[in-house]
């Protein structure tokens, strides 16, 4: 069995490597990517404390299905607006979309 | 416990390498689409780690709408926006030392605590069933269950209203 401490190492920096990609990456979907891979380091967690502490298992399963849930859904409207911005302004570099900055 | 014990702790902490390794790819190759691939394998060794973990209902959940539904929108967005992924552009911004800095910072506040917090595990693991989930949620967490059944459809309908051509 693996040790709680190992496991929760690896989730911090799996999360730590996604929350990286979310600040330096231009591209708007490699962001979607990177929030795609922190939504998992969390939902690691959520599935290791469910089986080794005192939680019950249903209620943080649960929790993990809404997270992916939720993930799609932020996948999905992520991406169709990615499209739009993609053909209303021919770039999907977030420091070229300026059309907010005064 | 029996004699495939140790054999089963090695397999993951190999799992966790593998996906620690697939994960920093994904985020530091130039190429999006292999990026895209790369995520594919992470998405993949955290199911494995849900297999290890007892949770067969999430991993089997998370191979079908990750590495099935989620990657392929994931592909096709960066095929459609193929102009962009053109080698020469920078793919990262000028973030990235800042970026890294912040991550230490975070880490050094995370992992004391993680290694300093006392946690109370449990002499026997728990475990449960795709039944016992489904009772979950149809009992215990029906409200929630629709609230997010509404969330989906209202993001459904939102990403075909936003990504269909306004002529």
């Amino acid at each position: 069995m693996m040790s709680i401490n190992h496991f929760l190492i690896f989730t911090t920096l799996l999360f730590l490597i996604g929350l990286y990609g979310a600040l330096s990456r231009r591209n708007m979907i490699g962001i979607l990517m990177s929030i795609e891979i922190m939504l998992n380091a969390v939902n690691l967690n959520f599935i290791f404390f469910s089986r080794f502490l005192d939680v019950p298992a249903e209620t943080a399963q649960v929790f993990a299905i809404f997270v992916i849930v939720l993930a799609a859904a932020t996948a999905a409207v992520g991406l169709a607006i990615v499209l739009q911005i993609y053909r209303n302004q021919k770039t999907i570099y977030t420091d070229e979309i300026d059309l907010l900055k005064w | 416990m029996n004699s495939f014990a140790p054999l089963v702790s090695v397999v993951q902490y190999v799992l966790m390498f593998i996906v620690l390794g697939a994960a920093i790819v994904t985020v530091s190759i130039g190429n999006l689409f292999r990026a895209a691939i790369f995520l594919a394998f992470t998405l993949l060794g955290v199911a494995g780690l849900y297999f290890f973990l007892h949770a067969d209902f999430i991993a089997a959940m998370q191979i079908l709408i990750y590495v099935g539904a989620i990657m392929t929108l994931v592909i096709f967005a960066v095929m459609l926006t193929g102009k962009m992924q053109d080698p020469l552009v920078a793919q990262s911004n000028r973030q990235k030392i800042p970026a890294f800095i912040i991550l230490c910072g975070v880490s050094a506040f995370l992992i004391p605590t993680i290694l300093k917090a006392p946690w109370r595990t449990l002499a026997t693991p728990h475990a449960t069933t795709a039944a016992n989930l489904g009772r979950a949620l149809m009992g215990e967490f029906v409200f929630p269950f629709e609230i997010v059944s509404l969330v989906l459809l209202v993001a459904l309908i939102g990403a075909i209203a936003t990504a269909r051509s306004d002529e």
